[in-house]
């Protein structure tokens, strides 16, 4: 069923512009998704120095690295790295390369739109990480920027606040090239429910984010007219409240949560059927659970904010409505399990990282579930405990997907088979590492260590360094990810067409490394 | 295999997205720049804002080229009603942080100033009333903006445009372009009546009511929300120009004209919220 355009077609394309200019002009999807992970590991690069000298700083109680406003922007910027410039667009790499081979489109819906949604995220970075040298330095209100501080701060607050609107135009035009390339593109045959997984939770995603990135925008621009125009939104004197800043940024954030971890699901869901060799067990109702999550998602964000003097009748809705979630959560969860259940698995490396993030997605989820319990989250909100909760569900959650899906999908990217010895070691170093780093803050926040600090009580100071001995193990750990994609990229054993012995779908129908262009005739799909 | 899938339309590389990537870097550095008084700000804010329109006037310039040429078929016409769809959808979002602000202000916030120890120990005396600037003693006083003068009249005035323009489709559909011009022009006509009377209640506020955007939540919610409504009137306005002059040069067909019918959704949407903005920023 694979209609591939011979290869002496593909070498010349029109319009034909080379070095830097191929890479500005491309309508190329492929090109676009490179562009896009080349971007967000960079990005994940920086991020993670910021993240190493705060590691470095609480290595010891006192200061010795960083000064404390250093160190808070830092975290702020940490966090903005990451999800903004790392994790997000990553995942859009991923479905820019892989969502119209896996539904036999020839590009995405809008080409040339594609090519603006990615390069409207480098200003951002330059807004985003310039702000550090301005006076005043970078914003220093956390990535969730709450007024009243992000009201009180210097210029790098305002580059923020452009930053996030332009990353927030990106993220809507992606959004919707998604939404439309799925829903329109797809090849005949393909119906709604034969799609991939991945397919199905990045279309829900992308109306996530096309509903609430609009919100943030909102939201920041509140805070730029309070800040420079005389508006009282966010200023009780005049009328307003800080906590409406919480309201609104919530209503945009908890989504987002979701937003960087369906298309984690989604990855997930294509490995664990290959290398269980089982087709993925619960297909409709793992499609039903991700819309589920995604409805849900609108009517939980105030379980953020337990501690601000809410109604007790809020605390109890946003209590059960937030538990209410990890029931399509779970489902995924055993449908995973199932599917691999007397499966006959092998345990290459986008398995490994598929069976870990498994794991220890859902010691995150569980400790989510105990944030969620408003009596309890009064205790151990903003402490390492919620540090330790979404690290479980970002890093080894998304993180951890997202390097499964490279190991998975570099062959079909490369031609080449990524090293599996190499893959072994970085997954081993980083899920050990991983816990290192991020399973003594559980016990930190239970103790009662507050997040967002350079300096802490004597008690706290085993626990901090053994968190950052593991923080620096498994920064390195992740240049050896580095080496592996460029060995990958430079040689190896070559991939057939279909890289994995039972991966199914499209994609795999398509030479490897898939030729510039795929699927100019559409396949038919029975 | 053969089928019936009619190829679907990939376009050239393109230079103009780097030059709206430029242009928005310049617009917010300048911004910024502009914001903390340093030089060349409203320079560079302005450089950028050139060069975005000269990429808008390119980029969809290419795109109108592209369609008449006939390159874009069912299919293409099948992704940009979707697309519009969710465009929409999502300025729909940026309205509702807004209309959200307004709500919770006028059911909790002001109402929470006004009661129990916030009354007692921080703002004595304050009382709960809409509208408000606060507690702040040192407030200046203000009228509020009333419904049933100029807003009343744009309301007739936006509703009347709405049907003006879908008086111009069904010409278009017709095929009757002497009609489809004068629709346009009508509704264009009405757009910029009512952003002149808006332009003008802006004057009387600051003017005789003393309203300004720094009065308080009143102030901040009346004109980020009436603000962000006149901008888009602004945004469909040269929209429906657009739709004007390329009908003068001869486009659209009864069965191919979806820039027209885009641009119609736009409208009504901006109908829509204006009639949401009339009732809960100026009536009740
Ligand atoms: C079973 C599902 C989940 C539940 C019940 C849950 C619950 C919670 C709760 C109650 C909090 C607030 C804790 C506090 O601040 O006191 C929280 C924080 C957070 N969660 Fe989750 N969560 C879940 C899954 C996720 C996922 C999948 C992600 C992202 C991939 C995520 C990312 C975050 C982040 C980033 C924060 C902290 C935000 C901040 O304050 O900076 N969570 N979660
Ligand atoms: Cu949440």
């Amino acid at each position: 069923m694979a209609a591939v355009i011979p290869e002496r077609l593909q070498e010349h394309h029109h319009g034909a512009h080379t070095g830097l200019m191929r890479w500005i002009t491309t309508t190329n999807h492929k090109d676009i998704g490179t562009m896009y992970l080349i971007f967000s590991f960079v990005m994940f690069l920086a991020g993670g120095v910021m993240a190493l000298t705060l590691r470095a700083e609480l290595f010891q109680p006192g200061l010795q690295v960083v000064q404390p406003e250093l160190f808070n922007q830092l975290t702020t910027l940490h966090g903005l790295v990451m999800v903004f410039g790392a994790i997000m667009p990553a995942f859009v790499g991923f479905a820019n390369w892989m969502i119209p081979l896996m539904i036999g489109a020839s590009d995405m819906a809008f080409a040339r739109m594609n090519n603006w949604s990615f390069w409207l995220l480098p200003p951002a970075a330059i807004l985003l990480i310039g702000s550090f040298f301005v006076p005043g330095g970078a914003t220093a209100a956390g990535w969730t920027l709450y007024p009243p501080l992000s009201v009180q701060m210097g210029m790098g607050m305002d580059l923020a606040i452009f930053a996030v609107h332009i990353m927030g135009v990106s993220s809507i035009m992606g959004a919707i090239n998604i939404v439309v390339t799925i829903l329109n593109m797809r090849a005949p045959g393909m119906t709604m429910m034969k799609m991939p997984l991945f397919c199905w939770t990045w279309l829900i995603t992308a109306y996530l984010l096309i509903a609430v990135m609009p919100v943030l925008a909102g939201a920041v621009t509140m805070l730029l007219t309070d800040r420079h125009f005389g508006t009282s939104f966010f200023n009780a004197a005049g009328g307003g409240d800080p906590v409406l800043y919480q309201h609104i940024f919530w209503f945009f954030g908890h989504p987002e949560v979701y937003i960087m971890i369906l298309p984690a699901f989604g990855i997930v869901s294509q490995i664990i059927p290959t290398f269980a060799r089982k087709p993925l067990f619960g297909y409709a109702s793992m499609v039903y659970a991700t819309s589920s999550i995604a409805i849900l998602s609108f009517i939980v964000w105030a379980h953020h904010m337990f501690t601000t003097g809410m109604p007790a009748a809020g605390q109890l809705f946003f209590m059960y409505a937030t538990m209410l979630i990890a029931v399509p959560t779970g489902v995924k969860v055993f449908n995973w399990v199932a599917t691999m259940w007397r499966g006959s698995m092998t345990f290459e490396t986008p398995m490994l990282f598929a069976v870990g993030f498994i794991f220890v997605f859902t010691m995150g989820g569980f400790t989510g579930l105990i944030c969620a319990i408003a009596p309890v989250d009064i205790q151990i909100h903003d402490t390492y405990y919620v540090v330790a909760h979404f690290h479980y569900v970002l890093v080894a959650g998304s993180l951890f997907a997202l390097f499964a899906g490279a190991y998975y999908w570099l062959p079909k990217w490369t031609g080449h088979m990524p090293d599996e010895r190499i893959g072994k070691l970085h997954f081993w170093c980083s899920i050990v590492f991983f816990n290192v780093t991020f399973f003594p803050m559980h016990f930190l926040g239970l103790a009662g260590m507050p997040r967002r600090v350079p300096d802490y009580a004597l008690q706290f100071a085993d626990f901090n360094a053994l968190a950052t001995i593991g923080a620096f193990g498994f920064g390195l750990s992740q240049l050896i990810f580095l080496w592996a994609v460029i060995k990958c990229v430079r040689g190896g054993e070559k991939a057939a067409a279909r890289s994995w012995e039972s991966a199914e779908g499209l994609e795999w129908t398509v030479p490897s490394p898939a030729p510039h262009h795929t699927f100019e005739e559409a396949p038919v799909v029975r | 295999m053969t089928h019936a899938l009619e190829k679907y339309f990939v376009p050239e590389p393109s230079i103009y997205p780097i030059f709206g990537s430029v242009a928005l870097l310049l617009f917010g550095a300048g911004a910024v720049m502009w914001l903390h008084g340093i030089g060349p700000g409203p320079l560079v804010l302005f450089a950028g804002v050139a060069i975005l329109v000269y990429m808008l006037f390119g980029w969809f310039g290419q795109v109108v080229r592209e369609s008449e040429a006939g390159l874009y078929g069912k299919r293409v016409d099948k992704s940009f009603r979707w697309s519009m769809g969710w465009f929409i959808f999502s300025e729909v979002m940026f309205f509702a942080a807004f209309f959200g602000a307004l709500f919770y202000v006028r059911v909790l916030s002001v109402p929470w100033l006004a009661s129990g120890d916030n009354e007692a120990l921080l703002w004595e005396g304050f009382t709960q009333a809409w509208p408000s600037a606060g507690p702040n003693p040192h407030a200046d006083p203000f009228t509020p903006m009333g419904a049933w003068g100029i807003p009343a009249l744009n309301t007739l005035i936006l509703l009347t445009s709405g049907a003006t323009l879908t008086w111009a489709h069904y010409a278009l559909l017709r095929g009757d372009r002497a009609r489809l011009k004068l629709g346009l022009f009508l509704t264009i006509l009405l757009g910029v009546i009512f952003l002149g009377f808006q332009v003008y209640e802006y004057f009387h506020a600051y003017a005789d009511l003393n309203l300004r955007l720094d009065s308080g939540i009143y102030g901040s919610t009346f004109f980020l929300l009436t603000g962000f409504h006149g901008l888009h009137v602004t945004i469909g306005a040269i929209m429906l120009t657009v739709m004007l002059f390329r009908t003068m040069a001869g486009h659209f067909q009864p069965d191919n004209h979806f820039a027209f019918e885009a641009t119609a959704w736009y409208w009504h949407f901006v109908d829509v919220v204006w009639l949401m903005l009339f009732v809960v920023v100026y009536w009740l």
